[in-house]
């Protein structure tokens, strides 16, 4: 690691309501952006999670066959995985359908009992991934070395963990941690 | 040989999607498609809950517009105990829809597209982001984090939060404002006035420069459809629906929102799990319309303040009925002026600080719709409940589906007109996605019915084979 920690965002199954927190650390964003290499997030044009990587935030859940790929990308590729936000720590409001049936008859109310036309379930192959049966939050399926949680985690909590991080402190304490 | 080039994922817009661009033996452009591939069920784990608890979960539906889910939403619970507000609770939730408008148009400005508008398409795209526009030009940058922030401030004095604020409640809302923040709000006005001045003759300037943008990012006829007041001005929150034609001409107007569904159908395609709404009289897929401030602007007759509504004259003179899609920026520019001036004219209302927020009743009807304008266009929440106020069927159409069917039909235009060799650079890409940044996708609300969207464009030959691609998440 040549100088400035490679930092990165990523959002799988989510709202993307974090990454808008994440935003409105509004001009600190200017500071942090002089503190890391930001090397991958959705608000830039990257398409491929780099090799290499020392701080990602990831938002959201595991819903999807394309998100259960990203994550394990992520992992391989970096040190430090937060799970940022509750979708990501406990699959939150993403993981609401899970008690609801199987992702095949969910599909099935949404895109062939509701549409007013002849409906039939999205699925065309290496266009819409298949969903998960459940949601499932990132640690059931990669290790997770820190979770920031909040619904989304306040912009005051992200810059404390990002602080705590960039210091190399090796936790945070959050003065607001609560769920929600 | 032909082939099939995926984009994946599309970058710099809110949420997951693909492009796939299908491309025959002689290079010339078959088709294009734009994918969502988010899906998440909103419709359905909602049954069986109390619908009181609809705003603060439904504005989970999306981060960026929490507030225009909080306001359908809440506006379904009025229609439920069949209510009329207090006065000052629709001001409050007025201003903070305007506080969202604001912060959602900046985030799509400044942060977004402000990178191709500012950096140009073929601009390095590791730098071609919010943090190159930094480096680039600080001071605009910096600005427009500000225009932003002042947003948010709103939505934050009056909610205590930022983002999913259980603040609108069905009957009104649960807190007022109090002195010391309407102050500080006003505070922000001529700062944030100043700002968009300047961005918007930045624009203004430039377009001249963006002729071809204009010909092709999205430029055909269609409908036009949005919320405006009974006199024809600019509205975001009451008023009835119009749909005018691409020439401006009424279609239909003066529609209770709550009779939406004689309007508008919803279709399904195998390659998105975004459904494909459009207007149902015209049948799918002809009844093609567009939603968002596009539409807004080709839709009302003019705005209630005086520096949105120079701007608003100034580019209806220029433009008349505006069918070109890049000019979405344009409308949002305008907007971002509509909502300030109209926010610092509800922060000098003397009623603004009022404390009757709230009416209270039980539940008088089992059925009720909520419409507002989200800042990508007309949202509506549709709720059946039973007896006890628990949800047994809800109905979401989400601005961003409404103009799915415009979506795909600008990235197949923007294709078709750019890519004419074998090779296809970085910057024709570039300038397909960007097609679907005019609108401003939400694409994990548009999805809401189960769902996230990832970009990714395919590029397939005519006998289906995949011939390149490009994805990013």
């Amino acid at each position: 690691m040549s100088g400035k920690p490679r930092f990165a965002t990523v959002w799988l199954g989510g709202c993307s309501g974090c990454h808008m927190s994440f935003l409105d650390l509004d001009e600190w964003v200017i500071e942090l952006a002089g503190l890391v290499d930001i090397v991958y997030t959705p608000i830039a044009d990257i398409k491929e999670f780099p090799q290499n990587v020392d701080i990602v935030l990831v938002e959201g859940a595991i819903a999807n066959e394309d998100n259960l790929e990203m994550i394990k990308k992520v992992r391989e590729n970096s040190k430090m995985l937060i799970a940022f936000g509750d979708c990501a720590v406990t699959g939150n409001v993403t993981a609401l359908r899970n008690p609801l049936g199987t992702a095949t008859s969910i599909l099935k109310a949404v895109y062939c009992e509701m549409p007013d036309i002849e409906g039939k379930i999205p699925n065309r192959s290496r266009t819409v991934p298949a969903l998960l049966e459940t949601v499932q939050p990132l640690h059931v399926h990669v290790k997770v070395d820190q979770y920031i949680h909040g619904c989304p985690p306040s912009a005051k909590r992200i810059r404390e963990a990002l602080e705590a991080l960039l210091n190399r402190e090796p936790t945070y304490a959050a003065s607001t941690a609560k769920f929600g | 040989m032909s082939r099939e080039i995926m984009i994946d994922p599309v970058s710099r817009i809110e949420g997951h999607a693909k492009i796939t661009i299908m491309i025959d033996d002689a290079n010339e452009v078959i088709d294009a498609q734009f994918h969502v591939t988010e899906f998440r069920g909103f419709e359905k784990f909602c049954e069986g809950r109390p619908f009181t608890e609809m705003p603060s979960l439904t504005g989970r539906i999306c981060g960026i517009c929490p507030i225009s889910h909080l306001m359908a939403s809440a506006k379904a619970g009025d229609a439920l105990l069949t209510v009329k507000i207090p006065p000052t609770a629709e001001k409050l939730r007025r201003m903070m829809n305007l506080g969202q408008i604001l912060q959602s148009h900046a985030l799509s400005f400044f942060y977004l597209s402000g990178p191709d508008l500012l950096l140009g398409w073929d601009s390095d795209p590791a730098k071609r982001n919010v943090f190159g526009l930094i480096d680039a030009n600080p001071d605009l940058a910096r600005k427009g984090i500000r225009v932003r922030q002042f947003g948010q401030e709103v939505v934050e004095h009056l909610g205590g939060k930022r983002i999913h604020p259980a603040w609108a409640v069905p009957g009104g809302v649960r807190s007022g404002l109090s002195e010391e923040s309407r102050q500080e709000l006003l505070d922000w006005i001529p700062e944030t006035m100043a700002t968009l001045k300047q961005s918007l003759d930045l624009f203004k300037a430039k377009l001249d420069g963006f002729e071809e943008e204009c010909e092709v990012f999205g430029n055909f006829p269609s409908m036009f459809m949005s919320l405006v007041a009974d006199d024809g001005a600019w509205e975001h929150y009451g008023g009835s629906l119009k749909f005018v034609d691409f020439e401006g001409k009424v279609v239909s107007e003066r529609i209770d929102p709550s009779r939406y569904r004689e309007y508008i159908g919803e279709a399904v395609e195998d390659h998105s799990y975004l459904k494909f709404p459009y207007f149902k009289p015209a049948g799918y897929p002809g009844g093609i319309y567009r939603v968002g401030p596009l539409a807004r602007l080709n839709v009302c007759r003019y705005i209630t303040t005086p520096a949105a509504d120079a701007e608003f004259k100034e580019y209806k003179q220029r433009y008349g009925t505006v069918n070109s899609s890049f000019l979405f920026h344009y409308a949002r520019l305008i907007e971002m002026v509509a909502a300030t001036e109209a926010v610092h004219r509800l922060l000098d209302d003397p009623e603004i600080t009022s404390e009757h927020l709230r009416a209270n009743a039980d539940i008088n009807q089992l059925h009720g719709v909520g419409v507002s304008e989200a800042p990508r266009g007309t949202l509506f929440h549709e709720y059946q409940v039973d007896k006890d106020g628990l949800i047994q069927k809800v109905n979401l159409v989400i601005a961003t589906g409404q103009n799915n069917l415009a979506m795909n039909k600008t990235v197949a235009q923007i294709a078709r007109h750019f890519i004419t060799k074998p090779e296809i650079p970085e910057g024709v890409l570039n300038r397909i996605e960007a097609g679907i940044r005019n609108f401003d996708p939400c694409l994990s609300c548009s999805t809401h019915a189960f769902g996230s969207m990832p970009l990714h464009v395919q590029l397939i030959g005519p006998n289906g084979i995949l011939l390149s691609e490009r994805k990013r998440n």
